[in-house]
C-alpha cells in the first residue's frame, strides 16, 4: 500500500530525493514497533518486536524493548524489519551501463598499474545501480575489482548506499587477486604463471618494505624511494600497494573456483604467514570444505552455481554454501557481479534446498545472516553494520513480506538512521507508463 | 492480395503444420500457364522436414495426482484437484469428486502444487552449452548480417548439462532454442522436449513449427559495424532487413510461378515466414524499434509472433495487444547495455494490465532454472504498482503463453484433456523462492524425481567428473 502512495506522490518524493542528495539529511531518532524483527546474526525472527535507533545507531532491537519518549515511532503493522543487506563483492558505483564503455569504471586494462589502482575515487554515489539497489534494501557493499588485465584487481572499497555525497566509508579496504582461469590468462597463459607472478609480487613488496619504502598509511604515496633490484617486475606503486597485503594489514581477496585452486591459495600462508585471505567465488568450495574450515579463511561464495560453466567449476552445486557452512566454514553469499538486489532471492533458494532430498541448504535464520552480518564480518565491518545488535549502524529495512520470498518488496530503508528516498529512474518510468497511451500531451510532459 | 490471403491463414497454417499435415505453398501455382521445370518443382516441393524428430515418449504409468492445488496453465486454479494422465496424454482435470479409474497409480499430492510443464521460449542451451568454452560457442553464425539458412538445431549439443538442471530445478519440459542475436536474421529456432537424447532429433518437439530468429538494435550494428561493413546503424539494420524481405518476396513469386531454378536455403526459411509456417521471434529491446518492426512486418506480410527481451514493451502494451504479439521478458534484468537502460521490473505487470501477452523467458542457463521465481518477482512488483495478478494468471506466463509464442499451444502448455502430459508436481507454491519440482513428467513419463537419485539425469559430460550425479 505504501508503494501505492509512492506512485501517487512522485513529485514529493522527487523533491525529497533532490534535497537529500544535495545535503545529507540528519539521522532521526526513531522506534519501529510491532515488527517481525530480524537481528541478522543468525537468530530467529522475533514477532512483535521493536527496533530503536538513536544518533544513527541501533540502541536496541527485539522483544520487550521500551520505546523512548519523544522519538519518531513507526508502527510496522507486523511487517518484517531487518538490517540492511550487505553485498560483497560487487561493482556498484563503478558502472552506469556495463556495455557502455565510457560509463564503466570497472575496467582498466590499459592502465600501467594493477595492485596500486584504488577504486575509491571512481565511486559515483548517485549512479542508478546504487539507487536501484538501495530501493531493494541493499545498504552496504564491498566494491571491487577492476578488470586490470593483470592478476591483481586493485584495491576495493567499502561503501554505503545512502543518498548523500559520501559513499566510501573505507577506501583501500582490500586487495583483489584472481588465481583461477582468468588470472591464468592474464599472468601469461596458465596457472603456473599466476603463481610465479603472485609470489614474485609479494616478495617484491616484502623487499620494498625491508628497504624502507611504502611506510605510512597509504604506501603508494610514500616519499621514500629506496633503490630496488634492477630485475623488479612490479612498478614501485604496485609493489608499495602490496606491502599492507604481505604484512597482513590489508586483506587479500582471492578469486578461486576449483577446489585445487582453493587449497593452493590456503597454502600461500606457509610462505607468507601474515596474509589475511578471503576466498571469492569458490564454486567447488564444498570439495575443500575441511581445509577451509581448518584454516579459518572465510568465503564469499557465488550462490546457486550448479553448472560446469568452466573446467574450474565442474563440481558446482547449489548445495555448495550449505555444505561449507555445515563443515564450519565462515561463508556468506557473495560475488554479486550482476544485480545485488538478487541477494534475498538467492538466500531464499538456499532455504528452499532444505526441503530437497539430498541437498544441503541453510535455515532461514542462517540464510538471512549470510546476506547481512556474515558478509559484514568477512569484510571486517561486523562491529559497524550488518545486524541490528546494539551499536551497529542504523541500517534498517522494512519489508512488505518475508524478505527472502520472491514476491516481497521493500517499503522503507534507513541508513545510519537516515530515511532514504526509494525513487530512481525505474520508479519514474513505471509511474509515467502505468498507462502507456498519451493523454492531452505527450508522455514527456508527464513527470 | 497475397497479404490478404495469407494473414488470416497464419494461425490455421501453423496449426495444420502442428498436426503434421503437409501445407504446400498457399498460392500454389494453379494458374501457371505451363508445367514448371523439374528444377522449379524441386525448389517448390522440397522436403520441409529433412531432420525429423525421432522423439518417442518414454513409458509412463497411468497416474492420478490427487489433492494438490492445480494451476491449469490457462488462468484456472483448482483446490484439492485431481489430474489424470495415461499413455502420455492428459485424461482429465477436476476436483476431488473425479473418480479415479482402475489401473491408475494414485499419488497423494495434498499440500503440494501442480502445473503444466514449464516452457522457456528463449534458450540457448545446447548452442551455448556448459562448459562455456570457445569450442562450444555455436550460437551465432556471425559471418553475415542475415543467415536465415542456418538452423539452431544443427548446433545443439544434447549433452549440455544445462538441460538437466532446467528439468530438475526449473520443471522445464519444453524449450525453444534460438540462434543468438548477432545477426538481423540469425537463423531457424527449434523447439525441444527437455528429454536426454543421443541426438537433437531425439529431443525435437514433434510437429512444432520452425521459427526465425531476428534481432534489432545494438547487436547486429555493433557486430557488423565493428567489421567495417553494413549494417552499422539502426537505419542500416532496417534497410538490410527490407532488402532481404524484398528478395524473399521475389523468390516466393518465382516459386509460385514455377520459375525457380534452384533451391536456396536462406530464402526457403524466409518464404516459410511469408507463408505463415515459420514464426518470427524478434529480439528487440526498445519500444520505438518494436513499433517500427511491427510496421516492417506489415510491409512484407508476416507476423511477429513474439518480441524477445522487450524491456520497453511496457511503453507500448496497447500496440502489442493490437498486433497479438507476445513479449518474452525477464523479470528484472536491467541496465547491462544501453538499450536495456529503460528496463523496469513492472514490465510484465504493465503489459498484463494492457491486455498484452506476457511470457517470462530466460535467455540464460541459470535463469531457466528459476523461471517460476522470476514470474513471482514480476507479480510482486506489479502488485506494488497497483496491478494485482492472480497466481494462476502468472503461471500462464510460464506455460500456455510461451507455448503460444512458439506455436505449440495446441499440444502442451495447459492441462486440457488430450494435450501432452507435461506436468510438474511442486513441493510448494511454484511462485516462491522456497519451492522446487518434486516430480516432472514429459509426455507422461517420469523423468525427474527428487526423491530418487536414479531419476536424476546425468549427461555424458559429467560422467567421471567431480560431482557426478550430485544433487545440483
Amino acid at each position: 500500500m505504501s508503494a501505492r502512495k509512492l506512485t501517487l506522490a512522485p513529485a514529493a518524493l522527487l523533491a525529497a530525493l533532490l534535497t537529500s542528495v544535495a545535503t545529507p539529511a540528519l539521522a532521526q531518532d526513531m522506534a519501529i514497533t510491532n515488527a517481525t524483527v530480524v537481528i541478522g546474526d543468525g537468530s530467529a525472527p522475533i514477532p512483535g518486536g521493536t527496533v530503536v535507533v538513536r544518533g544513527g545507531k541501533v540502541v536496541a532491537a527485539g522483544a520487550g524493548v521500551a520505546v523512548p519518549a519523544g522519538v519518531r515511532t513507526i508502527d510496522a503493522g507486523g511487517k518484517w524489519v531487518t538490517p540492511g543487506l550487505v553485498v560483497a563483492v560487487t561493482d556498484l558505483g563503478l558502472v552506469d551501463v556495463e556495455a557502455v564503455e565510457e560509463s564503466n569504471d570497472g575496467e582498466a586494462g590499459k592502465a600501467p598499474f594493477s595492485a596500486a589502482l584504488d577504486i575509491a575515487p571512481a565511486i559515483n554515489p548517485v549512479a542508478q545501480p546504487i539507487l536501484i539497489s538501495r530501493a531493494a534494501g541493499v545498504t552496504r557493499a564491498a566494491v571491487a575489482p577492476l578488470d586490470t588485465g593483470a592478476i591483481f584487481g586493485g584495491q576495493g572499497a567499502i561503501i554505503d548506499l545512502g543518498a548523500d555525497n559520501q559513499a566510501v566509508t573505507q577506501p583501500r579496504a582490500f586487495q583483489y587477486v584472481d588465481l583461477g582461469e582468468t588470472g591464468a590468462r592474464r599472468a601469461g597463459g596458465s596457472r603456473v604463471a599466476v603463481h610465479a607472478v603472485l609470489r614474485n609480487a609479494l616478495v617484491e613488496a616484502r623487499e620494498l618494505a625491508r628497504r624502507g619504502g611504502g611506510a605510512g598509511a597509504d604506501p603508494r604515496l610514500a616519499d621514500a624511494a629506496p633503490e630496488r633490484p634492477g630485475d623488479a617486475l612490479l612498478t614501485r606503486f604496485d609493489a608499495a600497494a602490496l606491502i599492507p597485503v604481505v604484512s597482513g594489514r590489508q586483506p587479500l581477496y582471492v578469486r578461486a573456483e576449483r577446489a585445487a585452486d582453493i587449497r593452493i591459495a590456503l597454502a600461500l600462508k606457509t610462505d607468507f604467514p601474515a596474509l589475511k585471505l578471503v576466498i571469492v567465488g569458490a564454486s567447488e568450495g564444498w570439495m575443500a570444505a575441511r581445509e577451509l574450515a581448518a584454516s579459518g579463511v572465510p568465503v564469499l561464495a557465488t550462490p546457486l552455481n550448479d553448472l560446469p560453466a568452466s573446467f574450474e567449476q565442474l563440481g558446482a552445486t547449489q548445495s555448495n554454501i550449505g555444505r561449507m557452512a555445515a563443515a564450519g566454514v565462515k561463508v556468506a553469499l557473495g560475488a554479486f557481479f550482476d544485480q545485488p538486489r538478487h541477494a534475498p532471492q538467492y538466500a531464499g533458494n538456499l532455504v528452499g534446498l532444505t526441503k530437497v532430498p539430498g541437498a544441503t541448504g541453510l535455515s532461514w535464520d542462517k540464510a538471512f545472516a549470510a546476506i547481512s552480518s556474515v558478509p559484514a564480518e568477512i569484510i571486517g565491518q561486523g562491529d559497524k553494520f550488518g545486524s541490528l545488535k546494539p551499536g551497529r549502524a542504523g541500517d534498517v529495512v522494512i519489508w512488505d513480506g518475508d524478505p527472502l520470498e520472491a514476491g516481497s518488496g521493500v517499503t522503507q530503508v534507513f541508513i545510519d538512521g537516515v530515511e532514504q528516498p526509494l525513487t530512481n529512474r525505474q520508479t519514474r518510468l513505471r509511474d509515467r507508463y502505468l498507462t502507456p497511451t498519451e493523454g492531452a500531451l505527450p508522455k514527456a510532459y508527464d513527470w | 492480395m497475397m497479404k490478404k490471403l495469407h494473414r488470416p491463414l497464419l494461425a490455421a497454417a501453423a496449426c495444420a503444420l502442428a498436426l503434421g499435415a503437409t501445407v504446400p505453398g498457399i498460392a500454389k501455382a494453379k494458374d501457371a500457364k505451363k508445367e514448371p521445370s523439374a528444377a522449379a518443382k524441386a525448389a517448390r516441393d522440397f522436403n520441409k522436414d529433412p531432420y525429423p524428430s525421432s522423439y518417442k515418449p518414454y513409458p509412463g504409468a497411468a497416474t492420478a495426482l490427487v489433492g494438490a492445488t492445480v494451476f491449469d496453465g490457462k488462468g484456472g486454479r483448482i483446490e484439492r484437484g485431481t489430474l489424470l494422465f495415461r499413455d502420455g496424454k492428459l485424461v482429465a482435470l477436476g476436483g476431488a469428486d473425479i473418480a479415479i479409474p482402475e489401473g491408475f497409480q494414485r499419488i497423494d499430492a495434498t499440500g503440494k502444487f501442480v502445473t503444466p510443464g514449464i516452457i522457456d521460449a528463449h534458450s540457448h542451451l545446447g548452442d551455448y552449452p556448459s562448459p562455456s568454452v570457445q569450442a562450444h560457442s555455436d550460437g551465432n553464425e556471425a559471418t553475415a548480417p542475415t543467415t536465415p539458412e542456418v538452423w539452431a538445431e544443427h548446433s545443439v549439443w544434447p549433452q549440455d548439462p544445462g538441460f538437466t538442471r532446467a528439468l530438475a530445478n526449473g520443471g522445464v519440459t519444453a524449450l525453444h532454442v534460438l540462434p543468438g542475436s548477432a545477426n538481423l536474421m540469425g537463423g531457424r529456432g527449434v523447439t525441444l522436449k527437455n528429454v536426454p537424447a543421443r541426438s537433437v532429433q531425439g529431443m525435437k518437439f514433434p510437429a512444432a513449427p520452425y521459427t526465425l530468429k531476428m534481432a534489432c538494435g545494438e547487436n547486429p550494428k555493433r557486430v557488423y559495424g565493428g567489421k567495417g561493413r553494413a549494417p552499422s546503424t539502426r537505419m542500416g539494420n532496417f534497410a538490410y532487413n527490407r532488402a532481404t524481405w524484398l528478395k524473399a518476396q521475389d523468390y516466393r513469386r518465382k516459386r509460385d510461378e514455377g520459375k525457380l531454378e534452384s533451391r536456396d536455403l536462406a530464402m526457403e526459411t524466409l518464404v516459410g515466414v511469408l507463408d505463415g509456417e515459420i514464426l518470427v521471434q524478434n529480439h528487440c529491446y526498445r519500444a520505438d524499434e518494436m513499433a517500427l518492426v511491427l510496421d516492417m512486418a506489415k510491409e512484407f506480410g508476416y507476423k511477429v509472433s513474439a518480441f524477445h527481451h522487450a524491456v520497453e514493451a511496457y511503453k507500448i502494451g496497447d500496440m502489442l495487444k493490437a498486433n497479438d504479439t507476445c513479449s518474452a521478458v525477464w523479470a528484472d534484468w536491467w541496465g547491462f547495455k544501453m538499450e536495456a537502460y529503460d528496463a523496469i521490473p513492472e514490465n510484465a505487470g504493465l503489459l498484463y494490465k494492457a491486455g498484452a501477452c506476457v511470457v517470462i523467458h530466460s535467455d540464460d542457463e541459470n535463469g531457466i532454472q528459476r523461471l517460476n521465481q522470476e514470474a513471482a518477482k514480476a507479480q510482486g512488483d506489479a502488485r506494488r504498482a497497483g496491478v494485482d495478478i492472480s497466481d494462476a494468471e502468472v503461471v500462464r506466463w510460464l506455460t500456455l503463453n510461451p507455448a503460444k509464442a512458439v506455436g505449440i499451444d495446441k499440444l502442451t502448455g495447459s492441462l486440457d484433456a488430450g494435450k501432452a502430459a507435461d506436468v510438474v508436481l511442486w513441493n510448494g507454491n511454484p511462485l516462491s523462492n522456497y519451492s522446487r519440482p518434486e516430480k516432472v513428467w514429459v509426455d507422461g513419463a517420469l523423468l525427474f524425481d527428487a526423491g530418487n537419485p536414479k531419476h536424476r539425469p546425468v549427461t555424458d559430460f559429467e560422467l567421471g567428473q567431480p560431482g557426478e550425479g550430485d544433487v545440483k
